[in-house]
């Protein structure tokens, strides 16, 4: 059956949008390659900007002018007018959702000091922000009865008479390649920090599948080489440790106990001069255990559960070993005020989005806002283009879709330890700084492995829940978008922000 | 260090890594000795929910157990497997929906204190994983019983002072629900986040005595004047 809305992804945008959609009146599907509550948004601690001056005085003015700072002039002034003037009816509609979010003694939500802001702005809930906020859109659109599909793996969107009209997934149960018909489409399918691989704070299924798709469909790009470099991943197992342990007073120190930058600059700043001294010898430690124990587990529980499980430490009573790991991309679908891609009917919110809110560096707080403030501004605007959509676009339903998919390759080269191999390029080359000839050898590499996709694929030829098959077509998404961060990365001379030329 | 896993079959592997977790085992098999290994994962750090399964019959997370030598890890329980270790969760997240297990505000939003955001803070922090489920021995018998983390998020909600109208999601759960349990505490202890369903469903009984409900196990063993008749 086909729907009105048709939307790609089911975190924080896609169920944001899903629910305006609803709301206006038209019918809504929602597919999504994991479960809704396995999104990546589940793993967003900080918290959500808003300024609603709960804990210190604050305005929308200041949000805005912390916003267009942390970018490096490179945002769209009037989108981000809109995210912060928004974020206030943002935070009040997830609380009649539900969201737990933490208290002050009044009984106003809680706001704490995050990077690059001038007063506590981020309403969280515990560490738990995006947890919470997940669950409780989820908990909303089931009582909106709205349909979510589990286990559909993007391949295409499907363009007829230059508008979408759909997409065809690998019903990853199955094995098999079904095509979901509509009068519009909204990809809200997260970003490509997984180019990073190990390297990056994000779940695995971060590999850009939706930028991708877009791209293929004819959709643009914009600011692909902006990726943001989280200050605090764990040493070895490149997970967060929010930024919120800084806002509080944590102190970043070398191995001489010294230390060596302001810990609230913004993230790419902290970024550099923990890189800094890393590439000097030393090894770099956030030390929070002067937060006190009672303070770490009301405000940070996740954090010292994951420090103890993963380097074996304990914050309360030990330094945090860290390294700058990649966790935000900037850079995605081009889209304008209306959320709407250069492609008729084709939508597009959240992180696989560029709304030219985060320009060359996004303000921590801000990615959880723009969830809900674009993923609103899809659903509506999406919704809206249906009812007017009148047309019965014919698909070509002779085309035989997901054709891709079945590769017959003879194996000759591990794409596992390809991705791998990347990963330490991109993590060294294409990172935290640049420069031409890094660059250039980078590039270089993608274009020969490019020239070698012949030769890998899924050794497990089987259909049903074939994670191998799955994992190569994730492979050659992320490969995709390494092209595309490289080239922009060369043609961008100067530095900004998170794109750091040292030529 | 040798593992166990039961695929169609009972597989062992061989792998040679010291202090790692569950799931860095298996990716590491699926790596480098067996692509063909199928297991979910998601986040790495206990927030996703995808990687539950079982260690020596005990329900885990793939990403926060830590691999012993001679491990056998299975799949969850009481839910069908797709493949080797992943199981098709929609039939135990249907729950939530049929339990209701939602907000409904439609005026204005009340403030909540801080002693009422405790609450339902720790029941807020459930990933979905479906470890209750498996553990769960009434589940077991009965597939329709709503079971433990939907009954925790009815609670989450009823006990929610946003709330406005609880009594639909209480009237919801009085068949297949609350009084199904057996208060054997499974539940809890297999929990990755420390909720406890069990605890959660004693509060909704004692919610749903004073709107008037009853153990239907006791509606034929009272006399008129309250009084056990057996």
């Amino acid at each position: 059956m086909k729907s009105d809305v048709l939307i790609i992804g089911a975190g924080g945008a896609g169920l944001t949008a899903a629910l305006h959609a609803k709301e206006k009146g038209v019918s809504v599907r929602v597919l999504t390659k994991e479960y809704p509550t396995r999104s990546q948004t589940c793993m967003a601690q900080g918290g959500i900007n808003a300024a609603l001056g709960n804990n210190g005085e604050d305005s929308v003015e200041a949000h805005i002018a912390n916003t267009l700072k942390s970018a490096h002039g490179m945002a769209n002034e009037d989108a981000v007018r809109h995210l912060c003037a928004s974020a206030p009816e943002a935070v009040e509609w997830l609380d009649r959702l539900g969201v737990c979010f933490s208290r002050t003694k009044d009984a106003k939500i809680a706001q704490r000091s995050l990077g690059g802001a001038s007063a506590p702005r981020a309403c969280h809930a515990q560490d738990y922000t995006g947890l919470k906020i997940l669950h409780s859109l989820y908990d909303k659109c089931l009582s909106e009865g709205i349909e979510i599909l589990n286990e559909k793996f993007l391949l295409d969107v499907i363009v007829s008479e230059d508008k979408a009209c759909g997409v065809s997934v690998l019903d990853i149960r199955s094995g098999e390649v079904e095509v979901y018909e509509s009068k519009s489409v909204i990809l809200a399918t997260g970003g490509y920090s997984r180019v990073y691989d190990k390297h990056s704070t994000n779940s695995t299924a971060s590999t850009g599948d939706g930028i991708v798709a877009a791209v293929r469909a004819g959709a643009k790009l914009k600011d692909m080489a902006f990726v943001q470099f989280h200050p605090t991943g764990l040493k070895n197992s490149s997970i967060l440790i929010s930024e919120s342990a800084r806002g509080a007073g944590g102190y970043l120190l070398n191995s001489k106990g010294e230390r060596f930058v302001d810990e609230l600059r913004p993230r790419d700043e902290v970024a550099r001069a923990i890189n800094e001294q890393i590439l000097s010898g030393e090894e770099v430690f956030l030390d929070i255990r002067h937060l006190g124990e009672e303070f770490i587990d009301e405000e940070l529980p996740q954090e010292r559960k994951l420090a103890i499980l993963y380097e074996n430490i304990d914050p309360v009573t030990d330094l945090i070993p860290i390294k700058p790991v990649a966790h935000y991309t900037m850079g995605g679908i081009e889209v304008d005020k209306t959320s709407s891609t250069s492609l008729k009917g084709l939508y597009a919110a959240g992180e696989c989005a560029n709304h030219g809110v985060h320009g060359a560096n996004r303000l921590g707080g801000n990615s959880l806002l723009e969830l809900i403030v674009f993923g609103k501004q899809a659903g509506q605007n999406a919704a809206a283009y249906a009812l007017l959509e009148n047309s019965d676009v014919d698909i070509h339903p002779q085309v035989k879709y997901g054709s891709e998919i079945e590769d017959d390759n003879d194996i000759e080269l591990d794409f596992y330890k390809i991705k791998e191999e990347i990963a330490d390029l991109f993590y060294k080359n294409v990172g935290i700084i640049r420069c031409e000839k890094d660059l250039l050898s980078a590039e270089e590499k993608i274009q020969e492995i490019q020239s070698k996709l012949h030769l890998m694929g899924a050794e497990d030829r089987s259909k049903v829940y074939n994670t191998n098959r799955i994992e190569f077509l994730e492979f050659k998404n992320t490969l995709e978008v390494c092209a595309y961060v490289v080239r922009e990365a060369l043609d961008i001379k100067e530095s900004c922000g998170a794109h750091y030329r040292i030529d | 260090m040798k593992i166990t896993i039961q695929r169609e079959s009972l597989h062992s592997y061989e792998v040679d890594l010291a202090d790692a977790t569950l799931l860095e085992v298996l990716n590491e098999i699926k790596h480098t000795q067996d692509s063909s290994l199928v297991y979910a994962s998601g986040c790495r750090s206990s927030i996703c929910g995808s990687c539950s399964m079982r260690a020596n019959g005990r329900e885990v997370l793939a990403c926060s157990y830590k691999v012993q030598d001679g491990d056998l890890i299975e799949p969850l329980k009481n839910v069908n497997v797709i493949r080797d270790l992943v199981v098709d969760m929609d039939k135990a997240l249907s729950f939530n929906a049929k339990a209701k297990a939602w907000s409904l505000v439609s005026g204005e939003v009340s403030l909540v204190s801080q002693e009422n955001e405790k609450i339902n803070e720790v029941q807020s922090d459930c990933i979905l994983c479906g470890s209750c489920y498996s553990a769960c021995p009434v589940y077991a018998v009965n597939g329709e019983f709503l079971g433990p983390f939907s009954l925790t998020r009815v609670w989450r909600y009823v006990s929610d002072v946003r709330e406005e109208d609880t009594k639909e999601k209480i009237d919801t759960i009085q068949t297949n629900g609350i009084w199904d349990c057996t208060l054997c505490n499974e539940c809890t202890l297999v929990c990755p986040q420390d909720i406890s369903s069990k605890a959660d469903i004693e509060k909704l009984r004692a919610r749903s005595a004073m709107d008037g409900h009853f153990d239907p196990s006791f509606s034929s063993g009272f006399s008129f004047d309250g009084s056990p008749s057996f």
